[in-house]
């Protein structure tokens, strides 16, 4: 499978084939960046998928380290849920081979709590034994929503949703935590604060994230890697090696973003960037 | 933005004793402003239970007033008066309360039947294709025989005694118990479904903790329908060959003319009706609570 030779950030250039073990250059400037001899945590080679005989995952090869926080940009359509779903263990019509580690938790769009569970009920739903409520309410205190334990799903806001998702994710102490667009149905603030979170809670957990996204910007903010998905394939890789907490006011934040924005088909507008409404 | 601009108008309108000609309103010229009544003062404090109840009670004073001035004759409809002194009476020599009990006994073990076939039926092709397959069909053709009509069946069958009567009251209430808990089931959100999945919930998980309540709310309109055949079907089953509960009560009276003993029997299955229906309100209430949906001003 060819891909493209990326244009690292720190200037010593290297092969970014998705298949290989990323061994050469990676720059640890970001702390928690996951060193190169980090344990893999997902290993997909040859994946396929078809719906009625056309492929929307290609022979798909795509690794992930443990601690890795990966974003999974593409145009709508190109696969990256599909991807995802699979990675969740959601379909299993594939060929190829797809490892991933026992412990994952996902996260999707709507946060699609049951509605007739309690907050708490909700978080601990699916946990193997019987968990203490306790349990629920320290995954939901560092959601900062413990004051909602006790809510219905109905009254909670959007935000309030899909931190309570969040949690329900985490309390299942996932080495593997799978992200399908979780801010895409928030307005703008709440987003804001939603990345914010994730981004604390990544670096205090610890675990592999896959965040599909179709926000560039998203991406490159929260992201060690970013990997474009076009054609059923892992079209384009890109290392963020950037400080954290990250400024999207940053020139090279700029830069990184414009030409992932390229490699989606967004030509670089002469004069305001795309997306101004998340000035940090 | 009106107000901001009026204070010089009105300065000049005290001085000058001039009305600003223009037929429009004039830049400086304070518009009418209404009161927004907040809501709970407009709203008349009436308890709930009290808005219910004044419908029926305005219904029984137009009826009393009807035979009072003669319009209404006792020997079509005896006035609320008389048919009040006969039920006491009834209840007095205990005909009208062991009525009462056999009857309640019938609709009990019917729709304790009728309830678990229904919902087992419903369960199965709701949850198994190979059930749905085989289940689904055959209560769509049966549904559609009016139950009513199985009675004669029925009594050669199993007799004139108890089970003929409870076997109509379980047919009539399995159906609408089926329709709905089958609908509630299919009607799951699959993205529920496909969250459980991903939380790692079993199948007997996925069944008890996601499908299952998310059918409830199916299951309580069933309910609901059930309760209301079930007195249909009680009254049908007790009219033909019984010796005892209130459709038998009825029965005797028809044959002495006694319009008034009538009238209170259909009382007594209106208000085992209502009774009905508030249990499940109060079902609902309780097991319903989380459901976002709107609920009346």
């Amino acid at each position: 499978m060819a891909t493209d030779v990326h244009r690292p950030v720190t200037g010593t250039p290297h092969r970014a084939d998705t298949a290989s073990q990323d061994t050469a250059g990676t720059t640890d400037t970001a702390g928690s960046t996951p060193t190169a001899s980090a344990p893999t945590v997902v290993r997909v080679d040859g994946l396929t998928r078809a719906f009625d005989g056309r492929p929307v995952i290609d022979r798909l090869q795509l690794d992930i380290r443990a601690g890795e926080f990966v974003a999974l940009l593409g145009r709508s359509g190109c696969g990256k849920s599909t991807l995802l779903r699979i990675l969740a263990g959601l379909d299993r019509d594939i060929e190829g081979t797809a490892l991933v580690p026992r412990r994952k938790a996902v996260a999707f769009q709507a946060p699609r709590l049951m509605p007739w569970k309690r907050v708490w009920r909700n978080v601990l739903l699916g946990l193997p034994g019987k968990p203490e409520r306790a349990v629920a309410e320290r995954a939901l205190e560092e959601v900062g929503l413990s004051h909602r334990s006790h809510a219905w799903p109905k009254t909670l806001s959007g935000g309030e949703a899909q931190r309570a998702s969040l949690a329900r994710a985490l309390v299942r102490e996932p080495d593997l935590l799978l992200l399908d667009e979780p801010f895409g149905a928030l307005d703008a603030l709440t987003r804001v604060k939603a990345q914010r979170l994730v981004d604390e809670l990544w670096q205090r957990r610890g675990c592999a994230v896959l965040l599909v996204t179709h926000d560039v910007e998203e991406a490159v903010l929260l992201a060690d890697r970013v990997l474009v998905m076009d054609d059923g394939v892992i079209a384009h890789e890109q290392r963020v090696d950037l400080p954290r907490p990250r400024d999207i006011a940053d020139p090279r934040f700029a830069a990184l973003r414009t030409g992932l924005l390229e490699r989606l088909g967004v030509e670089a507008p002469s004069a305001a960037p795309a997306a101004p409404s998340k000035a940090a | 933005m009106s107000i901001s601009h009026a204070p010089p108008q009105p300065a000049s309108d005290i001085s000058g004793k001039e009305r600003p000609s223009a037929p429009g309103p004039a830049p400086g010229e304070q518009p009418e402003l209404v009161a927004l009544v907040p809501s709970s003062s407009r709203r008349a404090r009436v308890p709930r239970w009290l808005r219910r109840t004044t419908g029926p009670l305005l219904l029984l004073g137009l009826w009393q007033l009807l035979s009072a001035t003669g319009v209404l004759t006792s020997d079509v409809l005896a006035s609320p008066e008389t048919i009040a002194r006969v039920a006491g009476d009834l209840v007095e020599d205990g005909s009208l309360t062991s009525a009462m009990g056999v009857s309640l006994q019938r609709v009990a073990i019917g729709l304790l039947l009728g309830t678990l076939v229904g919902t087992g039926l419903a369960l199965v092709s709701g949850l198994f294709r190979i059930g749905e397959d085989l289940v689904d069909a055959s209560v769509q053709m049966l549904r559609t025989v009016p139950f009513v009509g199985l009675i004669p069946l029925f009594i050669i069958w199993f007799g004139i005694g108890e089970a003929p009567k409870v076997a109509i009251i379980t047919l009539g209430v399995s159906f609408p118990l089926y329709l709905n808990v089958y609908a509630g089931i299919r009607g799951v959100d699959s993205q529920l479904i496909e969250a459980g999945e991903s939380l790692g919930l079993s199948r007997w998980g996925l069944v008890r903790h996601v499908i299952l309540p998310g059918a409830l709310p199916g299951a309580m309109t069933g309910l609901r329908y059930s309760l209301g055949i079930a007195w249909l079907a009680l009254v049908f089953a007790e009219q033909i060959n019984a010796d005892a509960g209130i459709g038998f009560l009825m029965v005797q009276a028809r044959d002495f003319l006694r319009t008034d003993v009538i009238v209170v029997c259909l009382i007594v299955y209106a208000f085992l009706g209502l009774l009905a229906d508030f249990v499940v309100r109060t079902l609902e209430r309780l097991l319903l609570q989380w459901r976002p949906t709107f609920t009346g001003r």
